[in-house]
């Protein structure tokens, strides 16, 4: 076991290297960055101490060394101008569109991203499991056909246009607004009752409407495992042998079953994730998603690459408690140190 | 533990007829006629029998394939230009068809309505005049366009009637025709799916072969590269690679990296069914058999290898289509992806990320309706195809 634990923190840490790698290099493939863009336009506007002190500053945050350098002094593995400040040291770097460093930026848009994801993966078990245990038991009645109808236009629906539309009924019909985090009024009131409860509804449409294709694939997934232990032998025996229903339902070919459906939260995450983002920008919920946007438009490289890192690691960890939860679960897995 | 054989007395005679005429291997049952088409049936007949079967993929087959029929033709099938601005119909509500005026069957024909502009909401009212039908012409002379470059051409499926509108699905803030516009649309959106697939098809084939083919380190690198990419979400990757564009690029030339963006990022899977494919199929019998027989490896992979697993590819394929339609869709809608004027169906929703315009006039939300039938046409497709490719199970 703590074999297997060792070998899969390794293969992760690899992977966030691959990945820190990665995304520098599609942060700097747009020509110039965010203070040699501002110098050109404080040159253009003839404004030479502006200029000068944008120069600076573009010395200051170490813009003018050579990329791999400026990579290393990223991550943390070099000392830049301001020594050893990189996210290995826990330093995220200096938004320049914010003035601020990042982590002021993007603190609580961090804590909403991380809950947001997780109450959407939540849902998504939360929903699937008895749908499908219910569907796999009822094969073809018409609960089971409207379930796998369902699957299909859930799968389809694209998320982003879904939310846009429900944006809009749900304003038109009950006149309430869904988008942003909480009703306006509540903005700079203290924490409350009432709005713990406007966060908690406009929390409701966000997480159905970027869990809904996860739920319709697990839905599927979890049906077709199911009906394929249903056919077991040994499910048939516990039946003869008298084992009431439920519980030769749940005992054995549920759990059967259940194993790939905690695999598949490695496939689902980065789905979730890619969802929460583009969701939260048309709903406008203050995640990390439309921090991301803006900061990508105006080639603020620090948040930006911050952001994209927070988002791999995200998914990354998730993949790794599902591994370890799928150890936990099946012991071939742990005695085999991992397949 | 050892038995001697143990004989039971045959029974024979009255309890078990056996036919005393010797086996003539010559000799067997002729096959019927359905038989016999069935075993002389090409690999690809057989699927077709098979999807022909799948009713829900066939009619989406059907759907698809009248839609990419006529995307060479859509100057003629949209009634307006994709650009022609109507400025006296700014943010005009679509012009339902009607059938029949005061009880009387007419035909198809629309009403026309006049523009007011309301000073005391600000907003611009429309008011329809039910008292003069203006019918729909069709296989008419319209607006005139440039066909292909093969000089100017006025012939449309349908025009507005003379003198008047017909826009059937409302104008946007421009007066522009919303119908027309989706129609040009579906150039640029059915066509990004179809590169973008391409692009991703190569590099699959070409990186799943070399590893499952090569193995070793090869192996190892495109396993590695393959488990990265997949743990990274995709959308965020978009972005950043959209936003990477150099903002002084011509339309045209996003439009090509937008598509080899969606490509780039796609191919995992695909290289991931390949290689798995190409080691199941190594292990076949009939692959030792051209081994023996002297053949190259070339011709293995070639003629043994590759048209085993094609069938299977296509169907895995299609099925990320609709998923690079949906990630232009999304990217231009963000403002990140196509610009204008290249005319996607995501270019056209971008105009529907103002709230309080959708609130106004809803059918800004239209070029919706055209991506869902679409992305759900391809994954009902993709399902009949993917059970189909296998016509031996």
């Amino acid at each position: 076991m703590i074999l297997f634990l060792l070998r899969r923190f390794i293969t992760m840490a690899l992977t966030l290297l691959a990945i820190s790698a990665l995304v520098f290099i599609v942060i700097k493939l747009p020509p110039g960055d965010y203070l040699s863009n501002q110098i050109e336009e404080l040159r253009a506007q003839g404004d030479a101490a502006a200029a000068a002190k944008a120069e600076f500053l573009r010395h200051q945050y170490g813009l003018d060394l050579p990329v791999w350098q400026q990579y290393l002094v990223w991550v943390g593995a070099m000392p830049g101008p301001n020594g050893w400040a990189g996210l290995l040291q826990g330093d995220w770097g200096w938004s320049f569109e914010y003035q601020r460093p990042v982590n002021e930026v993007v603190n609580r848009a961090l804590a909403l991203t991380i809950l947001v994801n997780i109450v959407v993966v939540i849902f998504v078990h939360i929903v699937s499991i008895p749908i499908a245990l219910y569907s796999a038991t009822r094969q073809y009645s018409l609960g089971d056909t409207l379930v796998t109808l369902f699957g299909y236009l859930g799968l389809a629906t694209p998320n982003f246009l879904l939310a846009l539309v429900l944006l809009y009924y749900l304003n038109r019909w009950f006149g309430v607004s869904i988008g942003g985090l909480m009703d306006p009024r509540f903005n700079d009131a203290p924490m409350s009752m009432a709005k713990m409860s406007s966060i908690l509804s406009h929390l409701i449409v966000p997480v159905v409407v970027i869990g809904l294709s996860g739920t319709a694939a697990m839905i599927r997934r979890m049906r077709a495992n199911l009906l394929d232990e249903l056919q077991k032998p040994y499910t048939v025996t516990a039946r003869a042998k008298g084992v009431p229903p439920m519980r030769a339902l749940i005992k054995y070919p549920f759990r059967m079953a259940l194993n790939p459906f905690v695999a598949d939260i490695g496939n689902l995450l980065p789905h979730l994730v890619s969802g929460s983002v583009l969701v939260s920008l048309v709903l406008s919920l203050p995640t990390v998603g439309p921090i991301l946007l803006q900061a990508l438009k105006m080639q603020d490289q620090f948040l930006a690459g911050f952001i994209l890192m927070f988002v791999a690691v995200l998914t990354v960890v998730g993949m790794l408690i599902s591994d370890l939860l799928l150890a936990a679960l099946d012991p071939r897995i742990r005695i085999g140190g991992g397949a | 533990m050892s038995s001697a054989p143990v004989t039971m007395p045959a029974p024979l005679g009255e309890t078990h007829w056996v036919n005393p005429a010797p086996f003539n291997p010559d000799v067997t049952k002729p096959m019927t006629a359905e038989e016999e088409r069935y075993y002389r049936a090409s690999g690809l007949q057989l699927i077709w029998w098979k999807f022909k079967r799948h009713r829900v993929a066939l009619v989406s087959a059907i759907f698809l394939a009248l839609l990419y029929i006529s995307l060479p033709f859509v100057e003629m099938i949209a009634p307006y230009g994709m650009t022609s601005r109507h400025a006296d119909h700014l943010y005009a509500p679509p012009q339902p068809i009607h059938l029949f005026h005061e009880g009387k069957f007419e035909g198809p024909f629309v009403y026309p309505y006049k523009f007011k502009f309301n000073l005391e909401t600000f907003t611009r009212d429309y008011v329809v005049d039910r008292t003069t039908p203006q019918k729909l012409r069709f296989f008419c002379r319209g607006e005139a366009y440039d066909f292909w470059g093969m000089g100017k051409m006025n012939a449309h499926l349908m025009c507005p009637p003379e003198n008047g509108t017909a826009f059937l699905l409302g104008t946007d803030r421009l007066g522009r025709d919303l119908l027309s516009r989706i129609i040009y649309g579906a150039r640029i959106s059915l066509t990004v799916g179809l590169i973008g697939i391409a692009v991703s098809f190569v590099i699959g084939l070409t990186l799943g072969g070399l590893a499952g083919y090569l193995g070793g380190w090869v192996d190892a690198t495109v396993q590695r590269s393959i488990e990265i990419l997949r743990s990274l979400p995709e959308l965020p990757l978009w972005l950043a690679l959209s936003a990477a564009l150099p903002v002084n690029w011509s339309p045209i030339l996003v439009f090509f990296a937008i598509t080899i963006i969606l490509g780039l990022l796609d191919w995992p899977g695909l290289a991931r069914a390949v290689r798995s494919k190409l080691l199941a199929l190594r292990e076949e019998d009939f692959v030792k058999a051209a081994e023996l027989m002297g053949a190259s490896r070339t011709r293995i992979i070639g003629r043994h290898l590759v048209p085993n697993f094609m069938s299977h590819l296509i169907a895995s394929a299609t099925l990320s289509i609709p998923s690079m339609i949906l990630g232009e869709t999304a990217l231009s809608f963000l403002g990140l992806g196509l610009r204008p004027p290249v005319t996607s169906w995501g270019v056209l929703l971008n105009e529907a990320q103002n709230l309080a315009a959708v609130n106004l006039y809803p059918w800004l939300l239209f070029p919706m309706l055209p991506v869902i039938l679409v992305v759900l046409a391809f994954n009902f497709m993709g399902d009949g195809l993917r059970d189909a490719a296998d016509p031996y199970h």
